[in-house]
This record gives C-alpha cells, sequence and structure tokens, in this order.
C-alpha cells in the first residue's frame, strides 16, 4: 500500500484516491456492485445483532427504544437477521468473489455478465423483501421455519409470509443463477479447455484425480494425471457449488411448501398442517439447511485459505493432492452430517444420531484440520513472509474456524446436546465465530488480495484504518463470541426472550465487544469510500464501457461468452 | 465421572478456555514466527500422519468418553428397554403446558419418565435450576412421541419452560415468558445428598 496525498476532506470523500469507474470492465463492475450490496447489508446486519444484544441486556438497557423488546419486534428482528447476514451478506461476497475467480483462474470470459448481474439485484431484492416481510409485517417464525410455525396464520399476517417467501426464493433463483454461470464458466471449451473433455472436467472437478494421484503413489504407479485440469481453488468452488445448488432446492422446496399454505389459507380453506410429518419435515430442511453451513462453507473457505496462502507465498500448495482428496471426502461427509441438529429430537432414529449426528460429523474435524494443516505448512515453507493486511486476516480466517470447528462439534454429542442445544453456546461460540470470525476473516483476506485486480491498482485511502479495522474485527468477533457463548453454558437460551436481565453481565460483554464489530465495520467501510470516492461508487453502478468480461487474457477472447 | 449437568459444563468451560488459548497462541506464535528472517527451531515436530491419528483420536474419543463420564447417554439409548420409577404425561397446545393433576414430585436417583405431546407446534420442554442453568432438556415435535428417561442426581425445585421457539404469542406485550412454570418439579433429597452434606459438615 503506498501514502495518499492530503486532498483535504471533501475532495478526497468525492474524488477517493485514483479510481477510476469509467476504466472498470463489465466483469470487475459486476463484481464491486456486489461487493458494495454485501458490506451495506454486513452494517445492517451489525446493528441488527448489536440491538438484539442490548436488548437481552434486560434493564440496565435505558437508551433503546422499547419497541425492540416486544416480542413480535424483536423475533421478527431475529428471523432477519440470518437472512440479511447470510444471503444478503455473505451469499453476495462469495458470489462476488468467484465470478470474478473463475474466469481469472481458468483464463476464460465469465459465461455471462448478464446473468451475473441479475444475480446480485436478485439476491438484493429477495433479501430486502425478506426484511420488509419482518419489519412491516412482523413475520418471525425464524430462519429454521420448523413446521408447521411458518404456516400458523394465527400468529403471523398471510401478506407478511408471502412476502417473506417470495424474498427468500427470488434469493434462491439468484443463487441458482450464480451456480449456472459458474458451471457454464467451467466446462466452456475455450482457452486452456479448449482441448479437454467433459468428463475430464468433471473429473478434476469433484477431486477424483487427486484421489487417482494418491493411490497410483501408493501403488507406486505414473501419477494419474500431472497437470489436473482444474486448479486447486476452482475444484473448491466447482466442490462447494454442489452444496449450494442442493441447498437452493430445498430452500425453494421448503418455501413453495409454506407459500401453497399460505395461498389456501388466504382462500378460505382449511388445511391440517399436521398432513405433513413435522419430523420428516425436519430431516429434509435441516438435510439442506446445513448443507451451507458443513458443505458450502467449509468447501469454499477451505479453497479460499489455499488460494490465498500460494498468492501471498507466491508458491505451490503443500499436499495438493492429499487436499483435492479431501474436498472429495468433503463431499459426502457434508450430505451426511444433518442430524447433529436433531440430536435433541426423541422420535429421531438413535441410529441416525450416533452415524450421521455424531460420526461422520466428528469427521469434520479431519476435513478442516487438513485444510488448516496444509495452508499452515504452504504459508510456513515460504518464510519470512511480510505481515501484510492480507495474510493478518488470513491468520485470523484459520483462528476462526479453529475455534468454532471444535465447538460445533463438542456439541455434536448426545451427552452434551442435552445441554447445549438451543443455547447461546451453539450460536455465538460456534456458528458466530464461524461466520463472523472465521469466514468473514478470510473474505476479507481475499478482498486485500483481489483489491488491486478488481480495481485497476487502486491505492487505499489509510494502512492504518486497515489496521484499526483488522484489531477492533478480530478482537471484537472473538469476544464476543466467548462471552455470549459462555452465557449459553449459564443456560441462556438463543431463541428466547430475557427481558429481566437474566444474564445481563454476559450480554453487557458480549455487547461491548459486539460494538467493536461495528466500529470496524464502520472504519472499513471509511476506508473504502474514500478510497473509490462518492463519484467512484455511483460510478460502479453506472453501465460498463467495456464488455470484458476476463481478467487478463487477451481482449478479443475475453467477450462474454454468453454474448 | 459427572453426576448432573453443573459438572458436566464446569468441566467442558475449562477445558474449552484451555483449548482457545492454546489455539490462539499457537497462531499468534505461528505468524510472529513466519516474519522472522532468521531460521526458526521447531519446538515440536508434528508428523502429518500423528497430526491425522490426533484429529480422528479427538473426533472418536470425544465421544467415548462422553459416552463413559455422562450418565444420561447410556440411559437414553436404551430408555425404551428400562421401566421407570416415574413416569409423568405433559402436553402443551397454545403454549401452555397441561401438567400432571398432581404435582410433579421425585425422589433422587429415581428414574424419571418426562412423556410430553405437543397438538400444533415445536416446542421445547426444559428444565431449569433455580440460578438458570440447564438440568435437561428436549424438543417436543407434534403429533409424536416425545419421550425422555431421566434420573435426578440432585435435589430441589426445579423450573419448566419451553427450550424452543414456538412464535411470539409464548410471552406477554412486555415479554415475560408465559410457559415459565416455577418449582414444576419438586425432587426430595436422597441419601446421596445426605453423604454428600455430611461429608461437608465433617469438613
Amino acid at each position: 500500500m503506498q501514502t495518499v496525498e492530503n486532498k483535504g476532506f471533501v475532495r478526497q470523500l468525492i474524488h477517493g484516491t485514483n479510481f477510476d469507474a469509467d476504466g472498470l470492465s463489465a466483469l470487475q463492475k459486476v463484481t464491486l456492485r456486489a461487493v458494495v450490496m454485501s458490506f451495506l447489508f454486513f452494517g445492517l446486519v451489525a446493528i441488527e445483532g448489536m440491538i438484539m444484544r442490548i436488548v437481552q441486556t434486560g434493564p440496565t438497557n435505558s437508551f433503546l427504544p422499547k419497541m425492540f423488546g416486544v416480542p413480535d419486534h424483536y423475533f421478527s428482528i431475529m428471523t432477519v437477521h440470518p437472512i440479511v447476514g447470510i444471503f444478503g451478506s455473505t451469499y453476495q461476497l462469495v458470489f462476488a468473489a468467484f465470478m470474478f475467480l473463475v474466469p481469472y483462474l481458468t483464463k476464460k470470459p465469465l459465461y455471462s455478465v448478464k446473468l451475473a448481474n441479475f444475480v446480485w439485484l436478485c439476491i438484493t431484492i429477495g433479501t430486502a423483501l425478506a426484511w420488509f416481510a419482518g419489519f412491516i409485517w412482523h413475520y418471525a417464525p425464524l430462519y429454521t421455519l420448523y413446521w408447521p410455525l411458518p404456516a400458523d396464520v394465527e400468529q403471523f399476517s398471510i401478506v407478511g409470509g408471502f412476502v417473506f417467501v417470495v424474498g427468500v426464493a427470488l434469493i434462491m433463483i439468484g443463487t441458482l443463477g450464480f451456480i449456472y454461470n459458474i458451471y457454464a464458466t467451467i466446462f466452456a471449451r475455450t482457452g486452456i479447455h479448449a482441448n479437454k473433455t467433459t468428463k475430464e472436467l468433471l473429473i478434476s472437478g469433484f477431486g477424483i484425480d487427486g484421489l487417482m494421484n494418491l493411490i497410483h503413489k501408493l501403488l507406486g504407479k505414473k501419477p494419474y494425471s500431472k497437470e489436473p485440469a482444474l486448479s486447486l481453488p476452482v475444484v473448491a468452488i466447482f466442490r462447494g457449488t454442489v452444496d449450494t445448488f442442493l441447498d437452493a432446492l430445498v430452500i425453494l422446496g421448503a418455501g413453495i411448501l409454506v407459500l401453497i399454505y399460505l395461498i389456501a389459507f388466504s382462500g378460505g380453506a382449511d388445511w391440517n398442517v399436521h398432513a405433513v410429518d413435522s419430523l420428516l419435515y425436519k430431516n429434509f430442511f435441516w438435510w439442506g439447511l446445513d448443507l451451507v453451513a458443513d458443505g458450502l462453507v467449509l468447501i469454499y473457505v477451505a479453497g479460499s485459505w489455499y488460494l490465498l496462502a500460494t498468492l501471498i507465498t507466491g508458491q505451490k500448495l503443500f499436499m495438493e493432492n492429499v487436499a483435492r482428496a479431501a474436498l472429495l471426502l468433503e463431499l459426502f461427509v457434508s450430505w451426511m452430517v444433518w442430524s447433529h441438529h436433531l440430536l435433541a429430537d426423541q422420535p429421531q432414529p438413535e441410529m441416525m444420531k450416533l452415524v450421521s449426528g455424531e460420526m461422520v460429523t466428528a469427521f469434520e474435524l479431519l476435513t478442516q484440520g487438513l485444510a488448516l494443516f496444509i495452508t499452515l505448512v504452504t504459508l510456513w515453507k515460504a518464510r519470512p513472509l511480510k505481515m501484510s493486511p492480507e495474510l493478518a486476516y488470513l491468520l485470523g480466517g484459520l483462528v476462526g474456524f479453529g475455534l468454532a470447528v471444535p465447538a460445533g462439534i463438542i456439541q455434536a454429542d448426545m451427552g452434551l446436546n442435552r445441554v447445549l442445544h438451543n443455547t447461546q453456546w451453539i450460536s455465538f461460540a460456534h456458528f458466530h465465530i464461524a461466520l463472523i470470525v472465521g469466514l468473514y476473516m478470510t473474505l476479507y483476506s481475499a478482498l486485500y488480495v483481489l483489491w488491486p485486480l478488481v480495481t485497476n491498482n487502486t491505492k487505499l485511502f489509510s494502512k492504518k484504518l486497515t489496521w484499526a479495522h483488522f484489531w477492533l474485527y478480530l478482537i471484537g468477533g472473538v469476544g464476543m463470541g466467548a462471552f455470549a457463548g459462555m452465557a449459553g453454558l449459564d443456560g441462556m437460551l438463543r431463541r428466547h426472550l430475557y427481558v429481566n436481565g437474566e444474564f445481563s453481565g454476559w450480554m453487557i460483554l458480549a455487547a461491548i465487544f459486539g460494538s467493536m464489530v461495528l466500529i470496524a465495520w464502520f472504519l472499513f467501510l471509511y476506508n473504502i469510500v474514500m478510497s473509490v470516492g462518492l463519484k467512484g461508487l455511483v460510478g460502479i453502478f453506472m453501465p460498463a464501457k467495456n464488455d470484458v468480461a476476463g481478467y487478463g487474457i487477451e481482449e478479443e477472447t475475453a467477450a462474454p461468452a454468453k454474448a | 465421572m459427572f453426576q448432573t449437568s453443573l459438572e458436566l459444563l464446569k468441566f467442558h468451560w475449562m477445558a474449552y478456555t484451555i483449548y482457545a488459548l492454546l489455539i490462539v497462541s499457537v497462531i499468534v506464535w505461528f505468524g510472529w514466527n513466519l516474519t522472522r528472517k532468521e531460521r526458526v527451531k521447531s519446538a515440536v515436530r508434528i508428523p502429518f500422519y500423528g497430526y491425522i491419528a490426533f484429529l480422528v483420536a479427538g473426533g472418536v474419543g470425544h465421544h467415548i468418553f462422553t459416552y463413559n463420564t455422562i450418565p444420561w447417554v447410556e440411559q437414553d439409548i436404551k430408555r425404551h428397554d428400562i421401566t421407570p420409577d416415574k413416569k409423568f404425561e405433559i402436553e402443551v397446545a397454545k403454549h401452555r403446558w397441561t401438567l400432571p393433576a398432581e404435582r410433579m414430585k421425585a425422589k433422587q436417583g429415581q428414574k424419571i419418565a418426562f412423556e410430553v405431546r405437543s397438538s400444533d407446534l415445536t416446542y421445547g420442554f426444559g428444565l431449569f435450576r433455580k440460578d438458570g442453568t440447564l438440568v435437561l432438556q428436549m424438543q417436543v415435535l407434534p403429533k409424536h412421541d416425545n419421550y425422555m428417561l431421566w434420573t435426578f442426581h440432585e435435589c430441589g425445585k426445579f423450573d419448566l419452560t419451553s427450550t424452543e421457539y414456538s412464535g411470539p404469542d409464548e410471552y406477554d406485550e412486555e415479554g415475560h415468558d408465559k410457559m415459565l412454570v416455577k418449582d414444576a418439579l419438586e425432587i426430595e433429597c436422597g441419601p446421596e445428598t445426605r453423604v454428600a452434606m455430611n461429608e461437608k459438615e465433617v469438613k
């Protein structure tokens, strides 16, 4: 990062450093549009989180308007919080990064920039609709949608439910658009893949070549494939996207079910909600939803670590074949672990609890542990390294998953689940740390690595702000997760309203550290806005002057494949 | 090894805190050494297969450990083959519990069965100590038999509430939990506690 000349506040705010929106290609613009929306939603989700923390401090809080503690309002915030956080923010950021990275890594143009624009618009509108369903109609069945709660028209407005489901459906349609774009780009037989067959690309995409290489090595044979068709990060994207697809189908399916009942009720029909078995529904829903956490996130993250480690060090990945084979293993693991969400459900067959809920789930310790090991050794072999922001954020991401994965595995146990299920332990010590610290710090690292490529070497406004963001975010994220997680050990439930300050001590501490995350977000946003300028920010959303859909390849071959 | 969830959670708190401090320290140490120009001598050399074995042992061993140290795991798996000393049948609908006509009482050390049925939504059946810590819980799925067997190794009065969200109607306008039943269950102290109390007095 270079020093930025002092332009004066207003001039800097309007013009940024040296960002030129007109010089961006169609691919760069569509990437940045999704990134901007992602970080705006991140701010919203951080504010929502802080509101909930403050409500839970009880009578200690005297400044927050009382309406936030009214059950209808409180639980509508809790319902939209993960929708905005996971889909509006995380999905958008991940999709933006991958729709840029796949063309960049495969040296092929993105299949369709139009489709990429459709994706971020769909997800943005869908997230906004789901948010309005909570804000205006107080539709609050939570993201878990445990049947028949989402169709409980005695508690919720039919219009609210309708708007919510349409919003989520739009998000899933956008997701399917992303999936199509990614696979169409990977399977396009142009550039370096002009002579590859679909079979070769499929074998490489599933990591089968890595496994075959390992087997051949054990048998003393020649390598199965010396030059895999797809680079390892693309394999991770390919693999993770399988789970993204299945997850989208399941959520869409659940949405259609809710919608059918809501339409029937609005027409005066008296349908029996118990015609749909609650346990079967729960299994179906968690099978799909768990693919987000245990398939998509872990695989995408592992792929991102491998990419970042190689880009930061400029060296080959350590044990690449093992990493490829591990991604194949994760394919089966991620499809078979959903039962750990049903360990407290007594009608769930014991064998499913034992095999899927405990044993296969424990395998995630192995797959994620392997990814951690491979990343650390790759970095270690390249030392000495400069402690750049991208490296620091990558290490932060490793800390996040190093803390969060065992916290989840501990709970995926029939003994501990009895006292930890649905407590703040799982909410904070596990998935908030996994998302806020593990996933987001990995994504920040990717952002700093990709920043020069996506913005045509725009100088960042302030290095000090970058580091301030790093430390505030890391300490705030870990602190909030740790203290709220401790409240879970003291019996604090995660989907419960406490208005008497029963756990106020832990909640005050969690709120203090949570506010550090919020401040960190503000500093990050300020740094970015001062770098690109308001003019540049608007320019990102203006039509691109060149329709190049690739990066680092000849312009004539980089036009969108669809065009 | 563990008799109550309180003992288990204390152990869990300590073990996880030590682990968390360890993993954070390792990454900080790692990051610091990444930037050093002089060649670093590894304090410990971890062979790859040793690391894999450690992860597998950790994942599998954790369940073996809890199965052998937490009394309710085996009892829960074999619950349909065990005859309870006492059985309480509870119903729940429209965010209200219907508890047995007689107050739920039992003795410490007795095997108690809870059979909870919901006719509308998914709830949770959770018993809490007076300090708010969780003793036990299960999900209550509508139109299913939700059956749990539990041996109380502690005595006192326990509060009941739903551990699963079932909509905002669980609360009144001010946010108070309408499903909270104070002193829903009373466990009379048995010889186990008396022995413990006598030991305390002697000390």
